[in-house]
């Protein structure tokens, strides 16, 4: 993007909810926000270190239940239950990286999956902690000084705000010299461990910042719905994000965020023509698709484009 | 003890159909190469196979079994051909997203095929159950078990004595060798694929007489047949059928000991621990085939 581009992007954005007022529309925005912070998260994992989790719904889930519980049994507030939930979702993060230190492709897709369908079992059989099936209501709205960011509008800005702030770690993160590292494994970790980098480490280090990242979104996503029930954990999620990242564009900075938008602003346009079932079926198959035609996904494919024109 | 021997025979009756799913993806998994997330969704093709060609074509309970198997037979050759074959040169991670966009278009076309409302297969016996000693079997059940221990017999059979047999498992030990040795990789390709869908199609066939036929079924039945695999060791036939054998014993232990409602979290623990444990397998002795 030209710099006169971003800066209307970035324009758009800040007085979004000025121009589009409508409340059904700032939803599909706020989830978009949500849903790109978590594709900006599997994306560290998926496109830098090359390791695909199918359990990223667990982390969201986890980052939504601790900031509903630390919200509404503790009575913390928003601002303390946010990192709370960052923090225990990257705990769980850490405890898969360091589980699947030695699993690579797909049996560390198994042990993500695997994590998954326990903590979701978890979630509906521990009727004490979580209430079971019934779920947790009542989650309370954040509030920032006087104000409550009950409005679609206010929190439209919360997400903005962590959006940016996710998009900005992870372009630090992967410019660094740990994003190189993470490249170096991916791209051949025999080589990469031959040079001294120490592939354990790095791994880790990008389930538990991946894992906080998607925790953080849990959170947002609890105290937006004001509800959280085992359906956090539902395995359309990971597929969602999944298919964001890839489409997007995995192991780039923009890709997840193209993905984000696309995949929820399209199946919400849709929705008036097709069903749900229509839906995920032609989620399906557009994976098939992309794997075969765009196979690096569509901001790669767009830059190649320029480059060419 | 009569407790614990009713919940051996019902975790065999689990075990033989694990068993069948879990020898077609070991197949699929150490000769091609591919992970084959869509394994559950032939588990339930064969299943809603089997409801159709009862309840639509009218016929009796063992053609639909046959047809079930067929059917699963023939979808995982066209997969095969026409989704696999063009990417034999790809990564595992690629063929890998393709299998689950096959297993989430596949799953939500049969949603919308057959709608959401779980499904029962009748069959013709009867549900009196017989009683042998301390323990007692629903006749159904008998006949999964024996059905599942045909077909795992027959496996053992194609593997072991045909030519077919001979030249999958030339293409396990060393594809390139074997393909100089007049070995037509493709088709082996074709015939592995085919056959692990259509024991996952004969095990969603049987399993979905005994208990109810949804569109979601193959969801846990994947994750099942992967922790049989893992258990084993990769293509690893014999190990896929004793892993399978025991995850059934241990789920009927773990649901009738500690709690029913962490039935299906046995997979999933089996799978965490001896993937980091033992990441060959239990019964490994080396990678392996047959």
């Amino acid at each position: 993007m030209t710099r006169a581009g971003r800066h209307v992007a970035a324009l758009l954005a800040l007085t979004l909810p000025f121009w589009l007022a409508s409340p059904y529309f700032l939803h599909v925005v706020i989830m978009a926000g949500i849903f790109a912070v978590l594709a900006l998260s599997l994306n560290l994992l998926l496109g830098y270190t090359g390791q695909l989790s199918l359990g990223h719904a667990a982390f969201f889930g986890i980052g939504a239940y601790t900031s509903a519980l630390l919200t509404l049994r503790l009575e913390w507030s928003f601002w303390a239950a946010l990192p709370g939930a960052a923090a225990a979702a990257g705990l769980a993060g850490w405890f898969i990286g360091r589980l699947a230190l030695k699993l690579r492709g797909a049996y560390f897709v198994l042990v993500t999956i695997s994590f998954a369908g326990v903590i979701s079992l978890v979630s509906i059989n521990w009727m004490d902690l979580t209430n079971g099936p019934l779920g947790l209501p009542g989650v309370p709205a954040p509030e920032l000084g006087p104000w409550s960011l009950r409005t679609k509008g206010a929190y439209y800005y919360l997400v903005l705000a962590a959006v940016g702030l996710s998009y900005l770690a992870c372009r630090r993160l992967v410019r660094s010299r740990i994003g190189r590292a993470f490249v170096a494994l991916r791209e051949n970790e025999s080589l990469a461990e031959s040079v001294g980098v120490d592939v354990t480490h790095y791994l880790v280090l990008a389930a538990v910042v991946s894992a906080a990242l998607a925790g953080m979104a849990g959170s947002l996503y609890a105290h937006y719905t004001r509800f959280v029930s085992p359906e956090v954990f539902l395995f359309t999620y990971t597929v969602t994000m999944v298919i964001m990242v890839v489409a997007g564009g995995k192991g780039t900075l923009a890709g997840p965020l193209v993905g984000a938008v696309l995949f929820t602003v399209l199946p919400e346009a849709l929705r008036a023509a097709t069903s749900w079932q229509w839906q995920m079926l032609a989620y399906g198959v557009l994976l098939v698709l992309l794997v075969f035609f765009l196979p690096r996904g569509i901001v790669p494919a767009l830059s190649a484009l320029r480059r060419r024109s | 003890m009569a407790e614990l021997l009713q919940h051996l025979v019902n975790g065999l009756v689990l075990g033989g159909t694990y068993a069948l799913l879990g020898i077609g993806l070991t197949l699929i998994f150490g000769l091609m190469n591919v992970v084959n997330f869509a394994h559950g969704e032939f588990y339930t093709l064969g299943a809603y196979a089997a409801f159709a060609a009862l309840g639509l074509a009218g016929l009796n309970f063992f053609l639909a079994l046959l047809g079930a198997i067929a059917a699963g037979a023939l979808l995982g050759a066209l997969c095969e051909v026409s989704l696999l074959r063009p990417l034999r040169r790809e990564s595992i991670d690629t063929t890998m997203l393709v299998m689950i966009g096959v297993w989430i278009a596949m799953q939500n076309g049969e949603l919308l095929v057959w709608g959401g409302v779980a499904q029962s297969i009748p069959h013709p016996f009867p549900t009196a159950p017989l009683v042998l000693g301390p323990v007692s079997v629903a006749p159904l059940r008998l006949f999964v078990l024996l059905v599942a221990a045909a077909l795992i017999a027959a496996s053992y059979l194609l593997i072991q004595r045909t030519k077919l047999g001979r030249a999958m498992r030339a293409t396990f030990q060393d594809a390139e060798t074997a393909a100089l040795m007049g070995v037509r990789i493709e088709r082996i390709h074709t015939a592995t694929f085919a056959f692990g869908a259509a024991l996952a199609a004969a095990a969603g066939a049987l399993l979905g007489s005994i208990f109810l036929v949804y569109p979601s079924m193959g969801d846990l039945a994947s994750l099942k047949a992967f922790s049989v695999v893992i258990l084993g060791g990769l293509g690893n036939v014999p190990g896929a059928t004793l892993g399978g054998l025991l995850l059934g014993v241990v789920e009927e232990l773990g649901a009738g000991y500690v709690s029913s409602g962490y039935r299906d979290a046995v997979g999933f623990v089996i799978i965490i621990v001896v993937l980091v444990l033992r990441p060959a397998g239990l019964f490994a002795r080396s990678e392996r085939i047959g």
